[in-house]
């Protein structure tokens, strides 16, 4: 059974925490704030859910308390964006290393200077090397399922580790979708309770959390938080599986659109991946072979299977919401590092689009389409779509 | 009121075994606080000497539930826990009580984690904060910190020709702490085993947040003979450097008036941070610190007499 309702992307994350029912949500409003932590304290106002709220001072001290409140044992939550990430930043760091299985919505928005609080991918891209399981959410409905799973993902005994769920700022996160809300008892079931070993409010078995470890024990955790890591690849696609018993859909690692024969491909994050789509769509009517792959798990990143997507392709594009400064864009890094193995390896393309929520346009996507089907591909070039002068 | 040998003779949560520096103060003033508690203790740890000196993995000084995170967030992250606790109650998931303990040095107190502590006594969780202070940033090797006195010589205010040290007098971190209208905020030091052990258990039974400021003399980087430290926690209280005092529900109580309080040159005497104090250049610094502390000494005094709450 499921309803569809009308729904924000942050509505719909903190209809997913109102079904999740968490111990502990921790809120503040940096700017750009996000309405899913609002959202969800009007259903703890009206005792729809019966969750402990916490409304602190700072993001820094927002996941710092979801961090104290998940050592505790709790399910504990909290959600962010841009400066609150940022702000967060050495926290973020942390929550892995102590193997805590925290959920976080992250709303994605541009990055200071200068002040922008628009659509951009530059916020969780800088935070990619701190251990993190990353999901990308192309729209409100993903963004609640995924949810879901994230939870059930970090709280996998075989990998132990925090999720960020993340959905574009504005685009997802304020527009209205019909959202289909799948029953909330079923998904009490798949969600089920929180497996506890060892937890800081089980006081007859006191345990240390968050020791000094030097030079002859660091090493060694962090393999340990690599493997488990690495770990959740196989947990995210058993646990999507088990979704898609109550959903009927599948969670694989990426979407593909028309992928299997296409001779040019484009590779976009989030929202973007819809206008995509209906380029498709169009150039498809006109008999041309184009393509759309959409990453879902971003971290740890399937290296093997992306290449696999990609070996008969003859042209990839690659579109990044964020610049990597001095280096290949995130996202077109981790296509190129893919393919690398492939004997014939297809061209590739990078192009940067949207910073700061700059809109981008099907004439620009289908501009970059023509690029690639014209083979008029350079790696060493970095393309910029709707940039001026 | 318990004696000094049932204090000791409770369990020890913090066992020996750390290696805190031979005559430190940090370990008597936990023991005291843990043993104050009659309830499981679940504690958060700020980075700093304590933390460091008894959780070198894979070894743990502590027999009671805890966590440390960062430098600064100790409050926050008892919030958390104490949510958490909450939670669990509400849900049927623990029938115990606890009480839940934030500690950390003065650097992760009055600097960096001012703001953590703040939000969360504004906030009224049920725990209480303890600060360990050293006077500075003493694991990282004695730079200045908020709570530095007037005058100290530090690595990041040396001491020198055109330098008194820390130009300027500590916060009252006490009184910042009782501004948020807590229940429950004291000012104690590490030789006074029964006042801080009265002041803890005050703390522990407080209905909301409430403080310890205690004075941890630092054989290290005061730099004075290791089997001094007590010496010096006397004469920070005897010199009125350091007041014994409390504010319960806002009023200011005294625990101890000195007789006849002694010189502050006592106590700056024998510390390597104050050696250039006693040039003769630098004898207007003394004249000075001496006027700050009476004139502080006074203003308590005042304070308490007049009943008014703070």
């Amino acid at each position: 059974m499921s309803i569809v309702k009308s729904l924000t992307g942050a509505q719909a994350a903190a209809e997913a925490m109102r079904q999740i029912n968490p111990d502990v949500v921790v809120a503040y409003p940096i700017t750009p704030q996000t309405p899913i932590v609002e959202y969800f304290a009007e259903f703890v106002a009206n005792g729809i859910v019966n969750t402990e709220t916490i409304p602190v001072e700072s993001e820094h001290s927002a996941l710092s308390a979801a961090v104290g409140a998940s050592a505790a044992g709790a399910r504990a939550m909290c959600a962010t964006s841009s400066q609150g990430l940022a702000l967060m930043w050495e926290i973020v760091a942390a929550t892995p290393g102590l193997r805590l299985p925290i959920v976080m919505p992250l709303v994605n928005r541009a990055l200071s200077a200068p002040i922008n609080i628009h659509c951009d991918h530059s916020d969780v891209m800088g935070t990619l090397t701190l251990g993190w399981i990353q999901i990308f959410c192309e729209n409100a409905q993903e963004a609640y399922e995924h949810m879901l799973l994230a939870l059930r993902l970090a709280e996998d005994e075989r990998v132990l580790l925090p999720v960020m769920v993340n959905q574009d700022g504005f685009i997802t996160s304020h527009a209205v979708e019909p959202v289909k809300i799948y029953d909330d008892e079923t998904i009490k079931k798949f969600i089920g309770e929180r497996k506890l070993n060892r937890y800081l409010l089980d006081v007859d078995h006191p345990f240390t959390v968050g020791p000094l470890a030097l030079t002859d024990y660091y090493f060694e955790i962090k393999k340990q938080q690599e493997d488990a890591i690495y770990a959740a690849k196989s947990v995210y696609l058993e646990i999507g599986k088990e979704l898609s018993s109550i959903t009927g859909k599948g969670y694989p690692y990426f979407e593909e659109y028309k992928a299997s024969d296409a001779e040019a491909i484009i590779i976009t994050l989030n929202s973007t991946a819809g206008t995509v789509k209906d380029v498709v769509d169009e150039m498809r009517n006109e008999g041309k072979r184009v393509g759309m792959i959409k990453p879902i798990l971003f971290r740890p990143f399937p290296y093997a299977e992306v290449r696999e997507a990609l070996k008969n392709v003859s042209s990839v594009g690659v579109f990044d919401r964020s610049i990597a400064f001095g280096a290949y864009a995130p996202l077109y890094s981790e296509v190129r590092n893919a393919l690398y193995d492939l004997p014939k390896k297809p061209k590739i393309q990078s192009y940067i689009y949207g910073l700061g929520g700059r809109d981008i346009f099907k004439s620009e996507i289908r501009f970059s389409f023509n690029e690639l089907l014209d083979g008029k591909v350079d790696p060493n070039i970095q393309n910029y779509l709707g940039l001026r002068g | 009121m318990p004696t000094l040998n049932d204090i000791v003779s409770k369990p020890d949560l913090l066992v020996s075994g750390h290696r805190m520096c031979a005559g430190c103060g940090i370990a008597p003033i936990i023991k005291t606080i843990l043993a104050a508690s009659d309830k499981p203790v679940i504690i958060a740890n700020n980075t700093g000497c304590l933390e460091v000196v008894t959780t070198i993995y894979p070894y743990t000084s502590w027999s009671a539930p805890w966590m440390h995170l960062t430098f600064e967030n100790s409050a926050a992250v008892a919030a958390g826990i104490e949510a958490a606790y909450k939670a669990f109650r509400k849900r049927g998931k623990i029938d115990k009580e606890v009480n839940i303990l934030a500690i950390g040095g003065d650097g992760g107190t009055y600097d960096i984690g001012v703001q953590a502590l703040s939000g969360a006594l504004e906030r009224g969780h049920k725990f209480m904060y303890v600060v360990y202070d050293n006077e500075g940033y003493m694991n990282t090797g004695n730079q200045r910190s908020g709570a530095t006195p007037y005058g100290a010589s530090t690595t990041t205010v040396p001491a020198g020709k055109e330098s008194i040290g820390k130009p300027q007098w500590r916060k009252n971190i006490v009184e910042i702490v009782a501004a948020h209208r807590i229940p429950y905020a004291a000012q104690a030091t590490v030789h006074q085993t029964l006042d801080l052990f009265k002041k803890a258990q005050k703390g522990f039974n407080a209905d909301g947040p409430s403080f310890l400021a205690v004075l941890q003399p630092c054989t290290t980087n005061w730099a004075y003979d290791p089997s001094l430290t007590m010496k010096y926690s006397r004469l920070a209280v005897e010199t009125n450097f350091w007041p014994l005092y409390e504010v319960e529900n806002g009023r200011i109580h005294i625990n101890f008036k000195p007789r006849e309080r002694k010189p502050i040159e006592e106590f700056l005497k024998g510390q390597t941070r104050f050696k250039h104090l006693f040039k003769p250049e630098n004898g207007h610094v003394i004249s000075e610190m001496q006027r700050m502390i009476d004139e502080e000494w006074a203003r308590i005094l005042k304070l308490e007499e007049s009943e008014v709450r703070i």
